[in-house]
């Protein structure tokens, strides 16, 4: 960083208002493809475990490993396989949302009781009935709380697929562009402006998540 | 019966006729070779009776209760209804025609209480103005204000409101017969009473046939107009409450009814149902004073409290109409009890 330099140019942040909003809108953009592909593939997988249980530690265990991989090796590494394109920034993302959506999305069908089910059989509802009208919303709030985290958590990975190259990472091409150039105003910029992104999706859910269930809230508004 | 009538009705289409359920022969065997949990079960229940399944936990009365709406299939005999068979039936229409009723309620916790009454019309497609006046009609039947409770979530209500709720919903679609399943075990003692009173009350009008699960031998007395004794999977008596306390059939039974069997016959009968003795000479001050519907069982302990040896029978309207003595309320128990004093 050289002297004489202040620590936020806002003169900087005023002529680049617009490449910044570009930015914004690309790591929104490259989060929301992540949770939903990962969402989907899930779904899939939290699926193939509730019907088959053995296979659910194995689902899991697996989706566990692909999280250790450090994130700035696995883009590097499909550098090499994928090239500069968005599938290289798409494949890391979404292999780490599995391993937040995927126990969310079973344990919110393992969360509806028994004896519900029970009835539910009982008085004639079919299996795609009952699954659509009674399972599925009562798997509600855990799945919008898997979601939730895993959409918080793409949105500060975004960043790192800046090492992919200049059209890649969102925002996070101004916290590597800042470092390479020894320039703390791009550095700020990219960093806050990620976290005040993470805040506003994780309010976003939050707000979505009590308008989807209107039943959770009424156990707190007890006579 | 014409549409206008069916249309005034309280119960609006609550002129379905109520079936009969045969169990004819009914096991369930789990695995090839495991115990039975249901060995070759034979009984019947008339058309419009309640019919109390009773013995103690893991006799395979539940197990019996939920091969009839085919949530445990049976491996062998059959089960029918006013004849047919029900594994000839689709099981979703077999389910939807039968009302179910369990413990645990098992309303659904993100449904509205009157979307879950309006459950089984709404599966079969009823118009929406149709769904809700049944809706209505049918909190108002178990005792619940439709304007205080229909927007509200189960989490919001007691248990007894719960349950109440419960029965509603498996009353929507007025099924012929109903399975109840220890319906109200999970409420107090005090809300219990009162739902069964009501119930009976209710059933006094509707006239369902009904499988009534219970461990309760004094539940399934009262409840019952016949009752199943069941232990291990087999059917030990079977037969009208009062006949089964005055006979039970083998040991296992008798200490099932209980020593106080003859007490419990007395809750069968009330002072109504005495032939008083004539009033004489004796003054009448100081004596216990009975309304023709309370129960022997009451009144003998009334009785012995006042340590007296008579008291006023009163009639419908509050006067002396004879005596009642702890002898005329002993040798009531040789004559059988009359159907309305439950």
């Amino acid at each position: 960083m050289s002297t004489g330099e202040p620590f936020v140019r806002w003169d900087w942040i005023g002529d680049h208002l617009g490449a910044i909003a570009d930015r914004v809108g690309q790591s929104l953009q490259l989060a929301a493809i992540a949770v939903v592909l990962g969402f989907v593939i899930s779904f899939a997988l939290a699926t193939i475990a509730i019907r088959r249980r053995r296979l659910y530690a194995p689902i899991v265990v697996a989706a566990t490993v692909a999280y250790t991989i450090p994130s700035f090796a696995l883009f590097a590494a499909l550098v090499s396989i994928t090239g500069l394109t968005t599938v290289t920034a798409e494949v890391p993302l979404v292999l780490y949302t599995l391993v937040l959506l995927v126990p969310n999305i079973v344990a919110g069908f393992d969360s509806v009781p028994p004896e519900v089910l029970d009835a539910a059989n009982g008085m004639g509802f079919s299996r795609a009935q009952r699954w659509r009208r009674v399972e599925l919303p009562l798997a509600v709030p855990l799945i919008v709380a898997g979601v939730r985290l895993a959409t918080v958590s793409t949105i500060g990975l975004v960043t790192v697929s800046a090492i992919i190259g200049n059209s890649f990472g969102g925002l996070g091409y101004y916290i590597l562009d800042g470092y390479h150039r020894g320039f703390s105003t791009e550095i700020l910029v990219g960093g806050s402006l990620s976290i005040v992104l993470a805040v506003a999706a994780d309010v976003a859910f939050v707000a979505l998540q009590r308008v989807l269930t209107p039943w959770a809230r009424a156990r707190a508004a007890v006579r | 019966m014409s549409l206008a009538s069916v249309g005034n009705s309280t119960t609006a289409s609550a002129e379905r006729r109520a079936v009969s359920l045969e169990f004819r022969d009914v096991s369930k065997q789990y695995g090839r070779d495991g115990a039975a949990a249901v060995e070759r079960l034979s009984f019947t229940v008339p058309a419009g009776a309640v019919c109390a399944l009773v013995g103690p936990s893991g006799c395979g009365k539940t197990t019996s209760l939920k091969m009839v709406n085919r949530l445990i299939e049976p491996t062998g005999g059959e089960i029918l209804l006013d004849g047919e068979d029900i594994m000839r039936r689709d099981v979703t229409e077999l389910r939807r025609g039968i009302g179910y009723v369990i413990q645990q309620v098992g309303l659904f916790p993100h449904l509205t209480v009157a979307e879950n009454v309006a459950v089984v019309p709404s599966l079969e497609g009823w118009p929406r103005d149709r769904q809700a006046a049944r809706t209505a009609e049918l909190l108002a039947l178990v005792g619940l204000d439709p304007a205080a409770y229909a927007r509200r979530f189960p989490s919001q209500l007691s248990g007894g409101e719960r349950q109440r709720v419960g029965v509603a919903r498996a009353l929507a679609a007025d099924p012929p017969l109903m399975l109840m399943d220890e319906p109200f075990a999970a409420v107090d003692p005090i809300a219990r009473e009162r739902l069964q009173d009501e119930f009976l009350r209710l059933q006094r009008e509707l006239a369902k046939t009904i499988l009534f699960v219970t461990h309760d031998i004094d539940e399934a007395v009262k409840m019952g107009d016949l009752i199943a004794v069941m232990n291990q999977g087999r059917l030990v008596q079977f037969g009208a409450p009062d006949a089964i306390l005055a006979r039970p059939a083998s040991d296992f039974v008798a200490a099932l009814v209980g020593a106080d069997r003859g007490l419990k016959r007395l809750s069968l009968r009330t002072v109504g149902d005495l032939a008083p003795e004539a009033i004489g000479r004796q003054t009448l001050d100081g004596l216990p004073r009975f309304a023709p519907g309370t129960k022997l069982r009451d009144a003998l302990s009334a009785l012995l409290a006042a340590d007296t040896r008579g008291g006023v029978a009163l009639d419908g309207q509050g006067g002396a109409r004879g005596l009642v003595t702890v002898d005329a309320i002993a040798s009531a128990l040789n004559d059988a009890p009359p159907d309305h004093a439950r």
